[in-house]
């Protein structure tokens, strides 16, 4: 077999070996797609964005649903040497705007609903890059339709599938940033590659799985989920996010459509194991349960294991900027008296792993420091942030490695134990928030003279409360507030709690006093 | 304190008692701190950040248990849970 040192050489190469198996089902539309029909689509993709211009090294935005269409568009942008960067759906328009604006992509493909809102905020901040609109009203299949929009007066000739060099960029997915802005995570196909290849190792796939896809396409998670399954010649069943939010519809899917391995952060799973009657139905077909994102409470995690004993338990962790880096598989038996939850466990075998503490010296085993990772799935930089990524890294016996900005501890077994953040990141619900981010939004409110904000962590997860304080006359409403915060900040940073304050406490060098503000929980 | 909802004897809850009930949980639950004017009929709870999905889930958990009804995946969504008029309306139709 060639080798693949691109992402989408495994396409290409299930295509040929395996034409007319189901590459991708949509339970949503009820519709499917084979190898051979995928390949055939994002060759369109690619030949029109060629015609359009778009060259190795180009930028191509994708602000769609989670669709066929969407995973024909990441392998399309791919095949012309060009980088995808999807976007949230559910984000802000403007937010969305900006992230296409920060990395000048050459084209979009965008859905009808936003695309006005779209051009109109691009318009702003400049040019606007060409818009390939889909129209999901005109029928399931609307890339289709779109390319033959554009060839009927402008034909694309065929063009030639692009294999870059495997450090050339494959995908950017934009994360929460510290001064507000969102930042670009640049990955390449080499740490597309690595990652994709270490998970055959330890997941085994096989062509007979079916896999999930239930995170949203701007989430490292989507990597495995995407190119596992088609490396593998394996089916990928996708959840819309509407049915990956209902426990019942989705407990019910996951055993009709026979999904064997799942992979989601853990909120969802806990919700499923706490709502979704899963007792109702058959999940033989479920052979591997993967997580990550944020810290799986034993509780929950116990609760699914009862519902779901026979498949096998992955803790997953690792930044957008490694993803996976170490792992840890959860024990067959939970003891009823655990109640920490599961190490992050050790280090992938594509990767290395070392702890530092606040000097960059390395720590010994048992002491606290932070974890740094080096080797082919740690990113190239920040998207045109060079001092940010050069702040990033830690030069150590003479290689680079990512400071994750966790602090770990490593056990007496050689697992590493999260112990906690360094800075002010965190994670709800799967949904990494730089709490920076929280307050630049809070302070374009007019009557905001102060805002802070920090993070409550208890059983039920984390929750985000905003400690304001206003200028002049009457305070805005919370409703206000919270609508304020809907209109600029996606969803999930909008703060569940607000506190007014005539003024918030400082330390003695004058910044806000997060010690105290905790204190005031 | 839990938000009680009485149902006496076989008599069928009105439109605006059920959004009173409804009113009373989102000021509880989703707007710890907010005046109770604040919250009007027309206040958009999903498209306005006050409720993200996993409060229409737990929206939607309240509504089953305290109004003995049976919601369909598609009505938790923000077609009919938007603000409290609509959620009242849909409980209400299923008495």
């Amino acid at each position: 077999m060639i080798a693949q040192t691109v992402l989408h050489q495994y396409l290409g190469t299930s295509a040929m070996r395996r034409p007319e198996h189901t590459a991708i089902e949509d339970p949503a539309t009820d519709g499917s797609i084979t190898y051979a029909e995928l390949d055939a689509l994002s060759n369109r993709l690619r030949d029109r964005l060629w015609r359009w211009g778009v060259r190795p090294g180009d930028r191509v935005g994708i602000y769609l649903r989670k669709s066929i269409d969407s995973v024909a568009s990441v392998f399309g942008i791919l095949k012309t040497g060009a980088a995808y960067v999807p976007v949230d759906p559910g984000a802000p328009v403007s937010r969305n705007a900006y992230i296409l604006n920060n990395c000048s992509v050459k084209v979009t493909l965008v859905e009808d609903r936003f695309a006005n809102g779209l051009a109109k905020e691009l318009a702003q901040l400049g040019d606007v890059p060409r818009l390939l609109v889909l129209d999901w009203s005109a029928g399931d299949r609307p890339l289709a339709s779109a390319l033959q929009r554009e060839d009927d007066p402008d034909p694309a000739p065929p063009s030639e599938t692009v294999i870059p060099s495997p450090d050339d960029l494959g995908y950017i997915l934009y994360t929460s940033g510290s001064t507000g802005k969102p930042k670009g995570v640049m990955l390449s196909h080499r740490n597309g590659v690595s990652y994709v290849d270490w998970c055959s190792e330890v997941f085994q796939p096989r062509e007979s799985d079916r896999f999930s896809s239930h995170a949203p396409f701007h989430f490292d998670l989507s990597i495995l989920d995407i190119y596992l399954p088609i490396k593998h010649s394996a089916t990928l069943v996708l959840i819309g996010e509407e049915i990956g939010k209902q426990p019942q519809q989705l407990a019910a899917l996951i055993a009709e459509r026979r999904i064997s391995l799942w992979y989601s952060a853990p909120s969802i799973l806990s919700v499923l194991a706490e709502y979704g009657d899963l007792a109702k139905h058959d999940y033989s077909a479920l052979r591997i349960v993967n997580f990550a994102g944020e810290v799986f409470p034993v509780k929950h995690l116990r609760r699914l294991k009862s519902l779901w004993p026979h498949p096998r338990y992955f803790n997953l962790y690792g930044p957008t900027e490694t993803n996976v880096c170490t792992f840890f598989e959860i024990p067959p038996a939970i003891p009823d008296e655990r109640t920490e939850p599961y190490p992050i466990g050790q280090t992938c075998a594509h990767l290395q792993s070392v702890v530092v503490d606040e000097q960059g010296q390395m720590v010994t085993a048992g002491l606290e420091g932070e974890l740094c990772i080096s080797g082919p799935g740690v990113m190239q930089g920040y998207w045109s942030l060079p001092e940010r990524t050069a702040t990033a890294f830690l030069a150590y016996g003479g290689r680079n490695w990512y400071k994750t900005g966790d602090i770990v501890v490593e056990g007496a077994d050689g697992n590493f134990i999260f112990v906690g953040r360094r800075d002010r990141m965190v994670k709800k619900r799967g949904y990494r928030i730089e709490l920076g981010e929280i307050e630049s939004g809070l302070y374009k409110h007019p009557a905001i003279k102060e805002a802070a904000v920090i993070a409550i962590q208890n059983e039920g997860g984390v929750r985000i409360k905003a400690f304001l304080s206003c200028k002049e006359g009457r305070p805005p409403s919370i409703i206000e507030l919270k609508r304020f915060c809907a209109e600029n900040l996606p969803i999930y940073m909008v703060p569940d709690v607000f506190s007014f304050q005539d003024w918030l406490p400082k330390t003695s060098t004058d910044k806000i006093n997060y010690q105290r503000l905790k204190e005031m929980e | 304190m839990t938000t009680a909802i009485i149902i006496q004897g076989e008599e069928k809850m009105t439109i605006k008692e059920i959004e009173q009930a409804v009113a009373q949980y989102i000021l509880k639950e989703c707007l710890p701190g907010a005046r109770p004017e604040e919250l009007t009929s027309a206040t958009p709870l999903i498209t306005g950040g006050i409720i993200d999905s996993l409060g229409a889930l737990n929206l939607a958990l309240f509504l089953e248990d305290q109004f003995k009804i049976e919601l369909q995946g598609h009505e938790v969504s923000k077609d009919y849970l938007n603000t409290t008029a609509s959620i009242a309306n849909l409980v209400h139709s299923k008495l």
